[in-house]
């Protein structure tokens, strides 16, 4: 059995510590606040500017003028900050941001991340993608382990080298997909080592559905 | 001098002409200086390269200047939700520059600034960095971008006092306040018009010095792109953040 996305969500709330600052994706990533473990303050930044992200509004009481990155209405806390898109993006690109959990197209063994466009397809843009991989210091991609096309067949989405065009060079630290997590060494000759299997899923199946290079390395 | 116009119509009065460019506050509808918008259409001027994070959505915002035709290009970093933007760019009616979005910030904060250009990791190694000029610095790779200055900057603050001085609330501040600054002439559309003095000096966001217009629109309908809620039962178990959609 492969992971759930709650399950991936939570495999990626274990790289939280006390005391972070997170910038959380759009889809999956974004469930990653509801496994936030009790008692750790992690303070959650959405890059339209503001630090301190509270839970969704209740119905009726919703303000147009409170809204995170995926433009959903949302809450504050007794931490929160306000900022401009300026100051939002220093603090991204200056490395004060701890940790960025994002989606992902394809991944490369180098650490290599494709996620923003598909050529001959309408581009909607990158939005934030290119800054917050760029500079935030440790960044872990959650995504489906394979992409499933039209035509039923599946594509591997961690790959020797991305074909789609890249949002970042040597920017993933650690992949997590509904079936295992992998470490690559982004910086260094270190490449991509598989660290963990989803619950049931065997080593042999990672290695049909995974066209990258990858050392074993189970705990 | 008085900064004060009656209206949209009146604080834009000759301000503008075809082909100029245009920078426009917000993040999705979170604070756009809609009622200038408005004027922008309603004044026919075309061949606008226009600034801004997003694209409105259909007949919302900037999607009203798309629906007319008066946009020839946009600078921005998401235009997602936009059919009519989507057919436009399609059919090759309208060009469009995708920046990172940090990237777009800090070129209007450097072009208001005074800064031609600086160096950024963002886009190092991606399409992004092509043509430009990329540099080493302590061994890092950093790719050059421009600062961006335009002829007319619009945007929305939640209060304003006659002099200009402009503050702006919750997550409605987004690119305004970079842009107030990076303009030739700024127009501020404003929620709540005061005397000086009445917003505390100490929690003014944009000093008068950028501003050279201000009109008074009072808070209409806001619109939301992406409601979410949760219900009162679920309070005990919501973390903080984002919670369950």
């Amino acid at each position: 059995m492969a992971w759930t996305r709650d399950q991936m969500a939570a495999r990626a709330a274990r790289e939280l510590e006390d005391g972070f600052y997170v910038n959380l994706g759009i889809g999956i990533p974004t469930l990653v606040s509801n496994f936030i473990p009790e008692g750790m303050s992690v303070q959650l930044q959405s890059e339209n500017g503001m630090l301190g992200m509270g839970p969704f509004p209740y119905e009726g009481e919703e303000d147009p003028d409170l809204i995170n990155a995926g433009k959903q209405t949302i809450t504050a806390l007794p931490t929160t900050s306000y900022f401009s898109s300026a100051d939002s993006f220093g603090m991204i690109r200056g490395g004060h941001i701890n940790l960025s959990i994002l989606g992902a197209m394809q991944v490369a063994q180098n650490g290599d991340l494709a996620n923003w466009m598909i050529p001959g397809k309408m581009v909607k843009g990158m939005g934030g993608a290119m800054d917050l991989v760029a500079g935030v210091k440790r960044v872990v991609v959650v995504m489906e382990h394979v992409a499933r096309n039209k035509d039923g067949s599946e594509s591997p989405k961690l790959l020797r080298a991305c074909d789609l065009p890249l949002t970042g060079t040597h920017v993933v630290d650690l992949v997590i997909t509904d079936l295992g997590v992998f470490t690559i060494d982004k910086k260094g000759e270190g490449g991509m080592t598989l660290i963990e299997l989803a619950d049931g899923v065997s080593e042999d199946e990672i290695r049909t559905k995974t066209e990258a290079a990858f050392t074993v390395a189970l705990a | 001098m008085k900064k004060v116009y009656s209206d949209a119509t009146a604080a834009l009065a000759g301000l503008l002409r075809d082909d100029m460019t245009v920078m426009c506050g917000g993040f999705g509808l979170c604070g756009i200086p809609d009622e200038l918008i408005d004027a922008v259409r309603e004044s026919g001027v075309k061949g606008l390269t226009v600034i801004s994070n997003n694209a409105g959505i259909d007949g919302v915002g900037l999607g009203k200047l798309l629906d007319t035709r008066q946009v020839a290009k946009m600078i921005s970093s998401y235009v997602g939700e936009n059919k009519e933007f989507a057919r436009q760019f399609l059919a090759g009616e309208l060009e469009i520059e995708f920046n990172p979005q940090g990237t777009l910030a800090e070129r209007i904060r450097a072009g208001g600034a005074g800064i031609p250009a600086f160096f950024t990791r963002t886009g190092v190694g991606t399409k992004v960095a092509e043509g430009k000029e990329v540099r080493a610095f302590d061994g890092e790779d950093f790719v050059m971008e421009r600062g961006l200055f335009a002829d007319l900057a619009l945007v929305h603050a939640y209060r304003g006092d006659t002099e200009g001085n402009l503050a702006y609330r919750l997550t409605a501040r987004n690119f305004n306040p970079m842009m107030a600054t990076a303009a030739k002439m700024t127009v501020a559309q404003v929620e709540h018009l005061v005397e000086p003095g009445e917003i505390d000096p100490e929690n003014i966001h944009t000093p008068g010095i950028f501003v050279k217009r201000i009109v008074h629109v009072p808070i209409r309908e806001k619109r939301i792109e992406q409601r979410t809620t949760r219900k009162r039962a679920e309070a005990a178990q919501a973390a903080a953040g984002g919670g369950a959609v």
